[in-house]
């Protein structure tokens, strides 16, 4: 396939215009000796045809949660995607246009952010939301490093270990700058410990972090820390899970000043990890310090209401060295999906989902309990918790052998995420699987 | 205007249901205990979905994309986006995986990672890639990194400063500051390049390294690079490459060829995936053999008939991204490329400069262009002759939106004052950049002839040009029940 639309003889005319005789003579200013001989060592194009039977022999090497029911979920969460959102997603307006630096020509897709913003804003309890960022892991890192810049020099974020351990070693790859240091607290019985965490947290502090429900699914008590970090003007930075939040205490409820998530569940396909999204939002303070695009309100010229690119002295095309953060291109579309899957679930769809999820976590635990196993953790957790099972690998060997898609392997459990696309039925089979002797 | 989603609210109109669930539902204050519980209120939106399509249909009607038309937005290379590629990104056995499946069970995305970090290098002339980070800056910062990482290890601690010229976009220096750098600007010559003897004055063993775009972002071509690559390397720093504008080149030369050692690609540009109106992007990080165990985890490796992700990679400066970068991404530029294939890249390159190249011929005679010389993918004129009549880079971009197109790049970069910075790209045909040379032409004519028109566009639009100064002034950044603004 080609999808350059001028044949040659309309090719040799444009280089007449150019007064040239060959495409090559394009090439006059990189020296021969910097230029391929022999072309790439790729093979030759495909047709349509041949492209699609490729590309469908290699998605069919994949199992995927459309034939198999899964419990994975540790950071990625398999809910279900409203027809309607996939269809509008497809209107290539949309997919097609770039950042919408022009607000004339762009109205769309400014509003669509703003809306995003303002539902955002809604989940969190925040005044202010950006237009996204790359993903929960990637955003958490920006909000650390905000913390740092907002301290005027302080260093140490205090954070704990039950945290999701990609976005630890995310903070730590950050952390290669010298302007973030990265204290982890081991946590206790799956959740952070208090005390751990409110003995680290000092002058030196710039924040703190807490992820609710954390990597485990489980619940954690904000308060103490939250306290902690504020007497020592500090930001508390929570980093949560967008459908939980139908439910769960808001992070302006716990007091936070900064949160950052992944947005994925939020319309965005399981997709073999990403493209997700990363969202951010904050208390007004720290408005003008947060990375990213944000969209404002506004009016044009005859006083209709607008919407525009705002705020932007932060960002690094216009600060450039001095920016805090180098963020550009974002995942636009992904919080697209996440204002359109708020808009077809709705308020009170939203809680029924986190509703069913909750429920169907808590008729697997009554149901493991039936067959002798228990949970690792004994604390209040979403939908998602660590089972414990003597060899995780094999486990998930003998499920996947049943037609299921196990769960995370952890050292002497099983993390098992429970959506609403599953089924008593699916939950049962895999009790059925583990419990069985 | 178009009202808010939230202004569209029917309570009770949304009518979304789940299947019944046949398991106890206990109340929710039952089984979580009530600290955790919400008591603000959510304000979500209600909405049927027939209301809600339409909405989101309206909303689409007012915004421009590649499909609507010619976008020569420079620098963001706005190619045609393939439509077998989003086809192929929804295929179940792709957008239906999960990323913590056990390998044995994503065998076709690993084979489709492996050929991709096969193929890019390939194009590029690196020695390997890795594919997490999730658009250009992402990139340059796991990019920039590499250089910080591979000087620690070699405990060169002096090299606390990168260099950037002044023509570079704005990510290049500020990526460079997130990392912990300081950045040394470098001055472009009369010819729009780097000049030689301020790099050779600045160059000091200081210097962790030098960022690069090539062909630059005045569209020209770095001829010296031989000699830059050897300034930087004599002094001991590494040469980074901003791939933005692979576009002008690919298949032709590659920059690990030039003495670039670590570089990223914006599959989001050159690879044809769409932008999304403003991503996900994609921005793979490539490098030559001796950086190679400083890649971003994890690398996808071939063993026997096995692939399979390698997270042993004791030197790598860690992971930059959850799971495995933007993998829906990376589906639609493999498509692309084995679409193209080794001809049909370099046939891209070829008709992407030949493009820009006729359209700066046939625009010089209405606009001024600053460096009037064989360009590669992108050139830039300004509003030199214009602003004798008071018209500005900002009025012409705005008059070419009642024209049906999409403005250039503006005002970048920021070394040519009032820039207007034009890449076609391949996927346009000459009828396409007759008729922008037309209404160009056209625009320039009302500029000398009634100036006030051009000065007041766009016309045409939704909306007037928008008070930029209120919005940043008195921010309002989200819809709130009951506040008419
Ligand atoms: C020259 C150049 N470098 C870097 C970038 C940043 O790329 P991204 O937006 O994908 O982060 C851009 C994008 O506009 C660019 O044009």
């Amino acid at each position: 396939m080609r999808y350059t639309p001028n044949p040659s003889p309309v090719v040799d005319e444009m280089l007449q215009t150019l007064g040239l005789t060959s495409l090559e003579e394009l090439f006059q200013d990189i020296k021969p000796e910097l230029q391929l001989k022999e072309g790439l060592n790729l093979p030759a194009g495909l047709s349509e045809m041949e492209l699609r039977r490729l590309l469908k022999n290699l998605a069919a090497q994949n199992l995927n949660t459309d034939d198999y029911p899964s419990f994975l979920g540790a950071g990625a969460y398999d809910h279900y995607l409203p027809a309607a959102l996939e269809q509008l997603l497809l209107r290539s307006e949309f997919y097609t246009a770039y950042t919408p630096y022009q607000p004339e020509i762009s109205q769309g897709i400014l509003q669509s952010i703003f809306e995003y913003q303002t539902m955002i804003c809604q989940l969190t309890g925040m005044d202010v939301a950006n237009a996204s960022l790359y993903d929960g892991g990637s955003a958490l890192a920006e909000a650390c490093n905000l913390a740092c810049v907002n301290s005027k020099g302080k260093k140490k974020v205090v954070i704990s270990d039950t945290v999701h351990p990609e976005y630890l070693e995310i903070l730590k790859t950050y952390s290669l700058s010298g302007r973030l240091e990265v204290v982890v607290v081991p946590g206790r019985d799956g959740i952070a410990d208090t005390t751990g965490m409110l003995a680290a947290i000092d002058h030196e502090t710039a924040g703190a972090v807490m992820q609710q429900p954390n990597f485990y699914g489980l619940l954690e008590d904000a308060a103490p820390v939250e306290k902690a970090v504020h007497d020592q003007k500090a930001l508390f930075i929570m980093a949560v899970e967008p459908i939980s939040l139908a439910l769960l205490k808001s992070p302006a409820e716990w007091g936070a000043d900064l949160v950052v998530g992944e947005g994925q569940p939020l319309g965005s396909s399981l997709s073999f990890g990403g493209p997700y999204l990363g969202f951010m939002a904050a208390r007004k303070n720290l408005m003008r310090k947060i990375p990213g695009r944000i969209v404002g309100q506004t009016s044009d010229l005859d006083g209709k209401r607008a919407y525009v690119l705002t705020l932007q002295a932060r960002e690094q095309h216009i600060r450039r060295e001095l920016a805090a953060s180098n963020i550009c291109s974002n995942e636009a579309l992904c919080a697209l999906a996440a204002s359109m899957y708020l808009t077809f679930v709705g308020e009170q769809g939203l809680k029924e989902i986190a509703t069913r999820c909750h429920h169907l976590a808590r008729y697997a635990e009554q149901e493991f309990q039936k067959v002798g196993m228990e949970l690792k953790y004994k604390q209040p957790y979403f939908c998602e918790f660590a089972l414990k099972v003597k060899d995780p690998a094999a486990a998930n060997r003998k499920l996947l052998a049943n037609g299921i898609i196990g769960g995370y392997e952890l050292d002497d459990a099983l993390l098992l995420a429970f959506t609403e696309k599953r089924t008593k039925t699916e939950i049962d089979q895999l009790v059925a699987v583990l419990g069985g002797k | 205007m178009p009202k808010l989603i939230f202004e569209k609210n029917v309570p009770g109109s949304n009518s979304f249901s789940l299947p019944p669930g046949q398991i106890p539902n206990p109340a929710i204050s039952k089984t979580i205990p009530a600290q955790f519980l919400r008591q603000e209120a959510l304000n979500l939106p209600e909405i049927s979905e027939v209301e809600a399509v339409r909405h989101f249909t309206e909303l689409s009607t007012r915004a421009y994309g590649v499909d609507n038309g010619f976008y020569p937005l420079g620098s963001c290379t706005m190619k045609y986006n393939p439509k077998i590629n989003e086809w192929a990104a929804r295929l179940p056995g792709f957008a239906g995986i999960h990323p913590y499946q056990p390998e044995d069970t994503v065998q076709g995305a690993l084979q489709l990672y492996y050929e991709m970090q096969e193929m890019l290098a390939e194009i590029t002339g690196m020695d390997g890639f890795s594919l997490q980070p999730a658009a250009g800056a992402h990139g340059e910062l796991a990019g920039v990194m590499i250089i910080k990482a591979y000087h620690q290890q070699r405990q060169d601690a002096k090299r606390t400063k990168i260099m950037v010229p002044d023509s570079a976009h704005g990510t290049n220096p500020a990526s460079a500051n997130v990392v912990g750098f300081e950045v040394i600007e470098v001055k472009s010559n009369q010819r729009g390049l780097v000049d030689l003897e301020d790099l050779r004055s600045k160059m000091t063993d200081e210097v962790a390294g030098l960022m690069l775009t090539n062909p630059n972002t005045l569209g020209l071509f770095e001829e010296d690079i031989q000699e830059i690559a050897t300034i930087v390397h004599e002094a001991g720093g590494l040469l980074y490459y901003d791939g933005a504008n692979l576009n002008g080149i690919m298949g032709v030369a590659r920059p690990g060829d030039m003495g670039f050692d670590v570089i990223h690609v914006n599959l989001h540009k050159t690879f044809g995936t769409p932008h999304g109106g403003g991503g996900p992007g994609s921005g793979p990080v490539g490098v030559k053999a001796q950086l190679l165990d400083f890649l971003p985890k994890p690398i996808t490796v071939k063993q026997g008939e096995e692939y399979r992700f390698n997270y042993d990679l004791p030197l790598s400066i860690g992971k930059v991204k959850n799971f495995y970068g933007n993998f829906g991404v990376i589906v639609k530029a493999y498509a692309y490329i084995k679409a193209l294939g080794a001809e049909g890249l370099k046939e891209a390159g070829q008709h992407a400069v030949l493009n820009a190249n006729y359209l700066r011929h046939q625009l010089r005679d209405d606009y001024h262009i600053p460096l009037d010389r064989l360009c590669k993918h992108e050139f830039i004129i300004n509003s030199k002759k214009q602003a004798e009549n008071g018209v500005t880079t900002l009025s012409i971009a705005k008059r070419l939106i009642d024209y049906g197109n999409h403005p250039p790049t503006i005002y970048f970069p920021l070394i040519v004052s009032e820039a207007m910075m034009i890449e076609p790209t391949e996927t346009e045909s000459k009828e396409r950049l007759d008729e922008f040379v037309q209404t160009m032409r056209t625009i320039a004519r009302e500029a000398a002839e009634n100036p006030e028109l051009v000065s007041q566009a766009p016309h045409k639009a939704v909306i007037k040009r928008v008070d930029e100064v209120t919005a940043a002034r008195k921010p309002v950044v989200k819809w709130e029940a009951g506040v008419k603004i």
